[in-house]
């Protein structure tokens, strides 16, 4: 029963994965110097970023959701985490005043929707352009720079050997895996994107986990923020623009339907690679980045153009 | 009838992974027959007819249409064979008129790339005049009752030409009226030489428009009769293989205390002061017209929908139910009328499903007890009789019945001791019903008090203790189930005669 099981649990991801390991040869075959250590070091802390956000949007799209503010988010929660720094706050109540900015972002965004009855993309669509105002008005538009080594050091510095956003993103998917397959949040998530009113006449409390959910996606950019912060030495109000698609795109491509219901973090994991390490091979290459992102929007079509046919095939 | 068969399926076989639907099934069609296709949920008709139609493909086996073996490539190539089908679900848009829908996908257009409307609408109204309806091909889809929607169905079927037409439990939305009508609809295509498949439970209405019947069980193929020659328990002992003594089992349990009191509970323009009790060990059927205020009890109950007056009392203590939380956490469980689109989440597995309102039971701290959760999920299943490959499995692909039972376990699991059962057997066939009244009778016979609404007349007698009937929002009366008639409840349900 467990391979069986693991099939149809993680087939889809599988998929994913193999798709991943085929750029990866390709990319290899193409340019030696992609598949070196430091270069695939590289590409995993250049992924980080994103795969840490993409964690937020893959719970939001598992309850049918969808978040458009998570890259304003970011610029919002960095500015003000970089002006508490530059007045002097310790390291730590900086970093939790970072993540504070995010979460209550999200939440905001989380009761528009629950309590206001407003439609996600409405509701996202509206904080992304206030908190990207609001980063604008805090900083005044100019960037806020220049801070001290321990704090620099989330994003420069390693663990083992390891790029320490490297660690903090694995440590982000090992939590988020363990919340969606073993929480009460998780089942509920699920349960929410996959029939609301059933949820509810279940006993879910819809509102509180949906609102809870969003507020999780505003925490993780707040963290992308202090990864971003520390690793530019710099926090600009501009900062985070299409981050919310690329979060999306990993996502999509990682086999969450944005119907609701279904979705693997892992497969997120995966997605966020594949454009990594698409966009890293392609510097290698010497793509002009225009074409870059032309490749990478066909890469999401193709994905979910080849989900769609397999899920077709299966039933 | 002449003696070429219109279509043969021969020794058809359809697997799914890791399950059987059909296997060597056998069907010879006459031209212009009304044959019934009888069988349990999950016992194959669906997938019969979803051959036919091209939505599926067979495994094996051959099909002949008109002495000329065919290959149904897909849904389209069906419709060019002259097969149409109606579903229970009607594929209309609601928003178009009825000439629209007929001709959706193949309007013609004139010299100028036009739609031609006078063509549609003219031919539309042509096909609706020959069915013997009165639709006005004008009239908008979602402006039409549902027995004339389904008529447009029909003529869309028929504007493609269909020789063959299946219709799957096209009575279950019609009144006893609307179904004459249907019947007399049917009759007319029949003289025209259309052969009609035609898949229903309610076993009454076969002796009345079939003329032969195949019972399918488990996949396989039980055999092909003239109807005239069976009777309605031949027909169920086919169908189950067990002889059913009786439809309903019922078995009377002690009466306990007081569960539930409701006092003079109103919600504006649903329900009107409404009063009633509910004891352990008894089943209180609810009946009435739809439209009259059952479902909408139910759910005031449930916490789904605001009452502005009344009390309600739980187990002798006055509670308010704000939310289907609350009343979850005082006991209640909720068996919703449509189980597909407030009873399951068709994405997730059978435990999960078994297990969501139960959630809380096994967490600590939010981290649930996986293994504590499985033995649960396990035990409901087997408790019920679940047919399901495993505990993982999506409930999207259980047949209706099993669907059904994998509702009712999320409230075993939770061990909820007030249950409201709407329409609890609704769509499902005769064995899952006993199966379900069986249940029902162990629950009660464990002190659980069961609210049971119904619109079939037999069931609320059958399963009841004490039967309540509504009228426009009110409880007009309410009377021990022993010794009541069909007729009686009618009476009250449709404000007849006056309260007890």
């Amino acid at each position: 029963m467990v391979p069986k099981d693991f099939l149809s649990h993680y087939g889809r991801q599988f998929g994913t994965l193999i798709g991943l390991l085929v750029l990866m040869l390709v990319l290899w075959i193409l340019t030696p110097h992609f598949f070196t250590v430091p270069n695939l070091l590289n590409v995993a802390q250049q992924t980080s970023i994103n795969a840490i956000i993409a964690v937020g949007m893959t719970f939001v799209i598992i309850t049918a959701g969808i978040d458009l503010s998570v890259g304003s988010i970011v610029a919002f929660s960095g500015v003000v985490l970089a002006s508490v720094l530059q007045a002097g706050l310790p390291v730590p109540l900086a970093i939790a005043v970072g993540l504070g900015v995010g979460l209550l972002s999200g939440l905001v965004n989380g009761l528009l929707i629950t309590y206001g009855r407003l439609p996600p993309f409405i509701s996202t669509l509206g904080m992304m352009s206030v908190a990207r105002g609001a980063a604008l008005l805090y900083s005044q538009g100019r960037p806020i720079s220049g801070f001290s080594e321990s704090f620099r050091l989330l994003a420069t510095g390693e663990t083992f050997h390891i790029p320490n956003p490297v660690i903090i993103m694995v440590l982000v998917y090992a939590a988020a895996h363990f919340v969606l397959t073993r929480t009460k949040l998780g089942r509920y998530t699920y349960a929410i994107g996959g029939n609301e009113e059933a949820a509810s006449l279940s006993g879910v409390n819809v509102r509180l986990y949906k609102a809870m959910v969003y507020g999780l996606s505003g925490l993780l950019s707040g963290l992308g923020a202090i990864i971003l912060t520390a690793r530019l030495n710099s926090a600009q109000p501009i900062a985070g623009v299409m981050y919310e698609l690329d979060a999306i795109a990993a996502t999509v491509i990682g086999g969450t339907s944005l119907m609701g219901g279904e979705g693997r973090i892992v497969g997120t994991l995966i997605g966020a690679f594949i454009m990594g390490v698409l966009r890293n091979g392609l510097n290698l290459l010497g793509v002009s980045s225009f074409v870059q992102q032309t490749v990478i929007g066909s890469v999401i079509i193709m994905a979910v153009l080849i989900d769609m046919a397999l899920k077709k095939q299966r039933t | 009838m002449n003696n070429v068969p219109m279509l043969e399926m021969q020794h058809i076989r359809k697997t799914f992974p890791g399950v059987v639907a059909l296997d060597d099934v056998n069907l010879t069609l006459r031209k212009g027959e009304v044959h019934i296709l009888l069988g349990e949920n999950g016992a194959g008709k669906s997938t019969l007819v979803k051959i036919l139609s091209g939505a599926y493909q067979k495994t094996e086996g051959k099909i002949i249409l008109n002495g000329q073996e065919v290959e149904i490539r897909g849904p389209r190539h069906a419709q060019e064979l002259g097969i149409g089908i109606i579903y229970q679900e009607f594929n209309l848009v609601f928003q178009l008129s009825a000439a629209e829908n007929i001709f959706l996908g193949r309007e013609r257009t004139n010299k100028l790339g036009l739609i031609d409307r006078k063509q549609i609408f003219e031919s539309s109204q042509k096909i609706l005049d020959n069915l013997g309806v009165k639709i006005d091909a004008f009239s908008l889809v979602k402006d039409l009752g549902v027995a004339q929607q389904q008529m447009v169905e029909v003529a869309k079927a028929l504007s493609l030409d269909a020789k063959l037409l299946i219709m799957d439990e096209p009575t279950s939305a019609l009144t006893d009226l609307e179904i004459k009508e249907l019947f007399a609809t049917i009759r007319r295509l029949k003289k025209r030489g259309v052969t009609i498949i035609y898949i229903s439970h309610r076993l009454e209405e076969l002796f009345e428009i079939g003329d032969r019947v195949s019972v399918l069980r488990d996949g396989k193929q039980v055999g092909t009769y003239p109807i005239a020659d069976m009777t309605q328990t031949d027909l169920i002992r086919l169908m189950v293989d067990r002889d059913l003594k009786t439809q309903f089992p019922k078995q009377y349990a002690k009466r306990g205390e007081e569960l539930l009191r409701v006092e003079g509970l109103s919600r504006k323009g649903v329900l009107d002061n409404i009063n009633l009790q509910l004891h352990r060990g008894e089943v209180l059927g609810i009946a009435g017209l739809l439209g009259s205020g059952r479902t909408e009890l139910a759910r005031a109950l449930f916490g789904v929908d605001k009452i502005d007056a009344g009390k309600i009392f739980i187990r002798g203590k006055r509670q308010k139910i704000t939310s289907p939380r609350d009343a979850i956490m005082l006991g209640l469980g909720f068996l919703t009328e449509d189980r597909k689109s407030q009873g399951l989440i068709m994405t997730l597995s059978v435990k999960e499903n078994v297990c969501l309102p139960s959630v809380e039971r096994f967490s600590r701290w939010g981290i649930m007890d996986l293994k504590a959760e499985d033995q649960a999920a396990h035990q409901s299943v087997q408790e019920l009789r679940i047919k399901t490959p495993g505990l993982s499995q999506k409930v999207v692909y259980l047949s209706g019945g099993n669907q059904q039972k994998v509702v009712m376990s999320k409230w075993l699991c939770r061990q909820a001791d007030i249950l409201i059962f709407d329409e609890p057997t609704r769509g499902i066939d005769v064995g899952a019903k006993v199966e379900i009244y069986k249940l029902m009778n162990r629950l009660t016979a464990e002190g659980t008090g069961i609210i049971m609404i119904s619109s079939e007349l037999p069931e609320i007698l059958g399963m009841s203790d004490r039967i309540a009937v509504m009228h426009q929002g009110q409880l007009t009366a309410e009377f021990p189930a022993q010794g009541a008639t069909q007729e009686k409840i009618m009476g009250y349900a449709l404000g007849v005669s006056n309260g007890a």
